[in-house]
């Protein structure tokens, strides 16, 4: 993997860049990028392809509004031919029997245990690793960073047979444990992150601490954390986002429906319902599931956008 | 740095021992370094131990044993993995994982496409870019249910969209012809978002002044989409194809959700969705252990050889 720093940057401000819609600029550089623009790009071109992308969004969308009009209808009014994009009548009472009748709300309390104390606490452990990484010296800490790396090539479902052994030897099955013990040690693609973002840091401002006497942990909490903290912010999402849509390793481990977590409750839910031909039920269900990470998403769309447009430029 | 030498103008007499005392003081200054680092680093470290190479090792042990998960191991040799050469399901669920990897490239043909719309001032981009990445964000399990419910044969979204245009659509994940070509569908549907959005980032990267010498030059549209947009954003095509084949090699979700029973007649299970069926639903550890091993090395041998082959490509403008 060759890593590129300024690729990175450059790539990373190219987004911001879009993201403001270059208001930014100069006057004068937006004189120029404007005249560009006129001899580059034609307007017929362009209005051909707003409506292409439009067309595109459609079918990006219509499943996912497709899934809440569903929610909203009668049993019956599921089937009906042409299918109704409004429903009628609207029936919210669907919602209330999510809560009531299934386990989806405790679902979303496990799904938050799980994803809250992995990425809080993982995320400490990761950035003070990636500190250690990048800052302090130990003899082969460079050998130990490489290991830690080699564990990006092994896949889960290489290990989930021995972990769940390990667990169930000493009965941890059917609790939450193995699915926040072994990864909130820390996350390596995080460390990872951190260790790049810190290189830009001068050595001089940790030696500089250190001879005013300053604890490690100090320096840590006072200073790097301080100036990691977008780097962080970024992974901290990402990795919020994967603990929660996780299901391969919730499915392995809880059996008790009040155990599970929601993806694994709407996917039991869905085998369940479906029997009865209760298709509102499933997907108000889903849409529930979909709603909070949305909303995560939505508010924090500029740094996840921009920290997922540096993975790649990353590599 | 920290360094033990006194300063040139420095009026007291450095002697011998004041060197050793020093050097004393600065081994344990980097003693204690050492440990907080140490310390430190410990938590990923002890998980690595405990959570990947011990199980891994233990893999490596099982899948030469019979073994329920259970009860006792009884040692077969190399059993498991003669018998996973045999074994037609696996050679099927490996085909059909393989088969999944044909959605890779039209993912990354449509995004690169999106992507090179996007860059250009059309309006409203800011809002494109937020539809196409939504699916993206959405839960695997909630956007395959919502998938499974809408490839049904009579009241389905998909089909009911295809009648729009006169078309009858199959049944497809009743339709071992047309199960599989589901999946991939809905696979490049929910990742187009992120791959867009990568390429995005990097066709804004290539420098302006690219386009305008080789346009000077009189180079075509086209001309100048292989020979400056495609190399620039080489890394990225490299980046999205091994994570893409990582992911699709451990592709399990939507198959478990929307094909319960690995679909008509075997045609959409995985193999990662063989192992987990074999490891916890008939209880065949050693093994499911031995594919899920070969399943790993396979994994890794494909990486290997992109980055082997993205070296000899490689290049750079400085």
């Amino acid at each position: 993997m060759s890593l590129n720093q300024n690729t990175a940057r450059s790539a990373s401000s190219a987004i911001a860049d879009t993201a403001a819609d270059s208001g930014r600029r100069l006057p004068q550089q937006r004189g120029i990028l404007k005249r560009k623009a006129a001899t580059q790009e034609s307007p017929a071109v362009n209005l051909v392809l707003t409506i292409i992308l439009s067309f595109g969004a459609i079918i990006m969308a219509a499943p996912l509004v497709w899934m809440v009009s569903t929610s909203l209808k009668t049993k019956e009014g599921v089937y009906s031919l042409p299918p109704e994009w409004i429903p009628d009548p609207f029936v919210w009472d669907t919602y209330a029997r999510v809560f009531d009748d299934t386990y989806v709300l405790s679902g979303i309390k496990n799904s938050l245990i799980v994803a809250l104390s992995v990425t809080i606490v993982g995320t400490l452990f990761s950035s003070l690793a990636a500190f250690a990484l990048a800052k302090l010296r130990l003899p082969g800490k460079n050998a130990i960073f490489l290991m830690l790396l080699s564990g990006m090539m092994v896949p889960f479902p290489t290990l989930m047979i021995p972990q769940f052994v390990m667990f169930s030897k000493i009965g941890w099955v059917d609790t939450l444990l193995p699915l926040i013990i072994p990864v909130i040690l820390g996350n390596v693609i995080m460390i990872f992150f951190l260790r790049q973002y810190l290189h830009n840091v001068p050595d001089s401002l940790v030696e500089a601490a250190k001879i005013d006497g300053a604890s490690y942990l100090k320096i840590f909490w006072t200073m790097m954390f301080p100036l990691m903290r977008p780097a962080i912010a970024a992974q901290f999402i990402l990795w919020f986002m994967a603990v929660w849509n996780d299901y391969l390793a919730p499915i392995i481990y809880l059996n008790s429906p009040e155990k599970q977590t929601l993806q694994v409750v709407i996917a039991n839910m869905n085998v369940q319902y479906a029997t009865q031909r209760d298709y509102p039920l499933i997907m108000a269900a889903s849409v529930i599931s979909v709603i909070p990470i949305l909303i995560v998403f939505l508010i924090f769309q500029r740094q996840i956008i921009e920290s997922i447009a540096l993975t790649g430029s990353k590599t | 740095m920290a360094t033990t030498a006194p300063p040139a103008e420095s009026t007291t007499v450095w002697t011998k021992e004041d060197a050793k005392a020093s050097r004393k003081a600065n081994n344990k200054l980097h003693r204690r370094e050492h440990a907080w680092a140490a310390a430190f680093m410990a938590p990923p470290v002890i998980g690595w131990i405990a959570f990947l190479l011990f199980p891994l090792g233990f893999s490596v042990y099982a899948s030469l044993t019979n073994w329920n998960g259970i009860g006792n191991m009884t040692f077969i040799g190399l059993d498991n993995y003669t018998r996973l050469l045999q074994d037609q399901y696996f050679w099927k669920a490996l085909w059909n994982t393989v088969f999944y990897m044909i959605g890779i490239p039209i993912g990354l043909a449509l995004s690169l496409a999106l992507a090179l719309a996007l860059s250009r001032k059309i309006r409203g981009r800011t809002f494109f870019r937020t539809v196409y990445y939504i699916p993206v964000i959405s839960s695997l399990a909630a956007v395959a249910i919502l998938w499974q419910w809408a490839y049904n044969g009579d009241f389905g979204l998909v089909n009911q969209a295809l009648g729009l245009i006169g078309i009858e659509g199959p049944n497809w994940l009743m339709d071992k012809d047309w199960a599989k070509p589901a999946l991939i569908i809905m696979a490049v549907w929910k990742g187009l978002g992120y791959s867009t959005l990568l390429y995005l980032a990097a066709v804004q990267a290539v420098p302006r002044s690219l386009y305008e010498a080789a346009a000077l030059d009189g180079a075509s549209s086209w001309k100048r989409f292989t020979k400056i947009t495609w190399p620039m954003v080489q890394p990225v095509t490299f980046f999205l194809v091994v994570t893409n084949i990582i992911a699709g090699s451990m592709i399990f979700t939507e198959i478990n959700i929307m094909t319960p029973t690995g679909g008509p007649e075997w045609s959409t299970a995985s193999l990662v969705w063989y192992v987990w069926n074999q490891a916890f639903r008939n209880l065949q550890m050693g093994y499911a252990t031995a594919m899920a091993l070969v399943l790993g090395i396979l994994v890794l041998i494909v990486t290997v050889i992109q980055f082997r082959i993205n070296r000899a490509n490689d290049f750079s403008i400085d």
